[in-house]
């Protein structure tokens, strides 16, 4: 069963590209109909709490589908499939293609030059989607807008990523409890003219 | 000491990381090329090496850094068994909050979804992670990446114009994109 677990989840850290969300879909194809493992609605609740957790989503998945199958043992067993297929391959990459080598080979210089524009606009195209998927409007765009500049400024403490991510938690976590009470406030009063009545 | 300010480094990565591959981006950058451990130029390489290698690109940089980065700080630490090392290091580190927040806070998570608290501060997370994919796009295009000179300028906007088009508009797969700007490179430059 470990042995199945854990050339599972190798199988699938070796052969998908694009990291999260397409490793997702073949998790759900191999551990789901495949093997049997877990039932489609187990899955979707791993995945969801895999989703609210920070971290590597495919790895938090796997930690989850195998703590669910086999405990810790099976968490640290599916995790290592995950992570060492591109642990290895990375390596390998990295000892053949240091900075210094890209430096002084005209080739790869040249190459690497035309990449990294191309770099760059495959990161745009994420920023309109994922606006769209969040349902970003003209009300609420300034806050992708100074996120952005604020982290790009470089400026000491303002540009760190870290404090917009638990600025942006805590608003939302506070909005939603004046929202809960503002419900519950009304709840209340309408209960009260009804027994008026 | 270079390998506990990585440990630290990863550490935070892997417990702030929220939303994915390409909004954590912004926040490798802010520690990596911010400590100066790797350049920008070598920082966007990777990001193009992630992209063209299986796998998430928490998991390749924290490889790829962890081998780079003790040769670079500190001279004492070249040969790269100590580069391996590092690399080991980081990967692991970076997948520690996972651990432990998925073995350990997944119970709190699944009783307060229902609730809606998890909602709440998803609702308030999503746009910020529009902007750190954003201001990881903003980092990247200066100079290091698309050149100072207007003849190199204009080839290298022209190339990221073209393959956003390419991406966006035409759905073509990142890998294919990349590889057709690094032929493009190789015949401009």
């Amino acid at each position: 069963m470990y042995w199945n677990l854990f050339i599972t989840f190798f199988k699938i850290g070796a052969f998908t590209f694009g990291g999260g969300w397409a490793m997702i879909s073949i998790m759900e194809k191999e551990i789901v109909d495949k093997y049997g493992w877990l039932d489609k609605s187990d899955f979707l609740d791993l995945l969801a709490v895999a989703q609210s957790l920070p971290g590597i989503l495919a790895v938090n998945i796997s930690v989850a589908v195998g703590d669910r199958l086999k405990g810790p043992k099976g968490s640290i067993t599916a995790a290592l499939g995950t992570i060492l297929p591109s642990f290895m391959m990375i390596l390998a990459i990295a000892i053949f293609l240091t900075p210094d080598i890209i430096k002084s080979n005209e080739t790869i210089t040249a190459i690497f030059k035309g990449i990294r524009p191309a770099v760059v606009a495959l990161i745009i195209a994420p920023v309109i989607s994922s606006a769209k998927a969040a349902g970003i409007g003209w009300k609420t765009i300034w806050i992708p807008v100074v996120v952005a500049l604020l982290i790009w400024s470089k400026l000491p403490y303002i540009s760190n990523p870290i404090v917009y991510i638990v600025f942006g938690g805590l608003f939302g976590l506070l909005w939603f409890n004046n929202n809960q009470k503002r419900l519950a406030a009304k709840r209340i009063n309408r209960d009260k003219k009804e027994g008026e009545r | 000491m270079i390998y506990l300010k990585l440990a630290w480094a990863y550490l935070k990565i892997g417990l702030f990381g929220f939303g994915g591959g390409y909004a954590m981006l912004s926040l490798i950058e802010n520690i990596i090329v911010g400590n100066g451990w790797i350049s920008e130029q070598m920082f966007t390489d990777i990001v193009a090496i992630s992209q063209m290698t299986p796998g998430p690109i928490g998991i390749n940089s924290a490889t790829y850094i962890g081998y780079v980065a003790p040769g670079v700080s500190d001279p004492t630490f070249a040969h790269p068994l100590w580069g391996v090392l590092g690399s080991i290091m980081c990967t692991l580190v970076v997948v520690v909050p996972s651990f432990l927040l998925t073995l350990y806070a997944s119970h709190f998570i699944r009783r307060h979804q229902e609730s809606g608290y998890v909602k709440g501060i998803f609702t308030g997370l999503r746009p910020v992670v529009v902007g750190l994919i954003a201001s990881a796009a903003l980092l990247l295009m200066n100079s290091a990446n698309f050149g100072s000179e207007t003849r190199d300028l204009i080839a290298s906007i022209s190339i990221c114009v073209a393959a956003f088009i390419g991406v966006y508009f035409i759905k073509l797969h990142p890998i294919l994109v990349i590889v057709i700007a690094g032929i493009a490179g190789y015949i401009i430059f």
